[in-house]
């Protein structure tokens, strides 16, 4: 169970982040999500929908997903390549000495909050 | 509402966990060491081997995370060792904070190297930081040897990796120095051990750099 581990983590994490930054409600989740990460989608947002309920600052919140693509590196020419189209064989040289260099992460990218202390009006706060 | 961009990984709070408790295990002076692998691998033959010959000089402990119960904790403790056995209840991997349960309820008093046999699995297990000190990746060599290709966030993950079953080489087309090879690409400073627990062969090197480890993580 991958994705019931993550989003155990990121709920987590999330609280975390709402009593260090006084905030009282979370409105979306913005995750960037690796092609290749091997998160399910479906099930990552089921389990979210199911442990949101027991965080009472995320209980309305949205989770937004976004994907990142996977590239992956050729040691042998050296170059790079889109990996879902060629899998682990590079399409420059045919070499299968090839590693994946994106696509694997899984990253809170940003999220929409209201906070105690908020005043009128939108601001972003990079943390 | 405001946006908070925060560019975090989903697993902050676990680094966060792992962290303190990596901090507490250098105060007490033990080290523990996150073996990952495939199942199947001969994890529980190269601790039984390598507990059996280091009990005289090291206090070791054992914390047995596979679902499928590889170690026998009875078996671990006729050897000389401390064993407790962790339920993940399902999940894939062990995160700190399980981490932390399993060796609390163990209980390190004079424990020198404890190893932590994390879930048989090449993939979830190397995204979540145990709080261990060294990663170790265990590979046997019926699996092949290309794992690193298609598992390399392990082997960029591990301080060392310990190549198992070298007794069967001739059965299998595996070949050792590739394998090397492909696991330094991916990882320039990771340690190479080749034993096998069957005739002992390699066990020595393996040992020492226990040894060495051990003695190092006491040091302030």
């Amino acid at each position: 169970m991958h994705e019931m581990g993550i989003v155990m983590h990121l709920a987590k994490t999330l609280d975390e982040l709402a009593e260090e930054q006084h905030i009282t409600k979370i409105g979306s989740v913005t995750l960037q999500v690796g092609e290749v990460s091997g998160i399910m989608t479906e099930l990552f947002t089921d389990a979210w929908d199911y442990f949101k309920g027991r965080h009472p600052v995320l209980a309305e919140s949205e989770l937004k997903l976004e994907t990142t693509p996977a590239v992956t590196y050729c040691e042998a020419c050296q170059k790079t390549y889109e990996t879902v189209k060629y899998g682990r064989t590079c399409p420059h040289c045919g070499s299968g000495e090839t590693y994946l260099l994106t696509g694997n992460e899984c990253i809170i990218k940003e999220i929409e909050a209201e906070t105690e202390d908020q005043e009128e009006g939108e601001a972003v706060v990079t943390v | 509402m405001k946006v908070i961009e925060l560019h975090k990984s989903v697993t902050a709070s676990n680094d966060a966990d792992a962290e303190a408790l990596r901090k507490e295990m250098k105060e007490k002076g033990t080290l523990l060491i996150n073996l990952m692998s495939s199942p199947g691998s001969g994890k529980t033959t190269l601790l039984s081997r390598t507990i059996r010959d280091l009990s005289s000089e090291l206090k070791i402990a054992v914390l047995e995370a596979d679902i499928e119960s590889a170690v026998d904790a009875e078996r671990i403790e006729a050897l000389g060792a401390r064993a407790i056995q962790v339920h993940t209840d399902g999940m894939c991997h062990m995160d700190a904070g399980m981490t932390r349960t399993g060796l609390e309820a163990m209980g390190l008093e004079q424990i020198d190297l404890a190893f932590l046999e994390n879930i048989g699995n090449l993939i979830c297990p190397a995204e979540y930081d145990t709080g261990a000190g060294r990663n170790v990746m265990i590979l046997s060599v019926p699996e092949g040897d290309d794992k690193p290709l298609k598992y390399p966030l392990m082997f960029q993950e591990s301080d060392a990796l310990v190549i198992t079953k070298t007794d069967t080489l001739e059965y299998f087309d595996f070949d050792v120095e590739l394998c090397k090879k492909r696991a330094r690409n991916l990882n320039p400073d990771i340690r190479i051990f080749t034993v096998s627990a069957k005739t002992g062969e390699g066990m020595n090197d393996w040992e020492t750099w226990l040894k060495e480890e051990t003695s190092a993580w006491k040091q302030k």
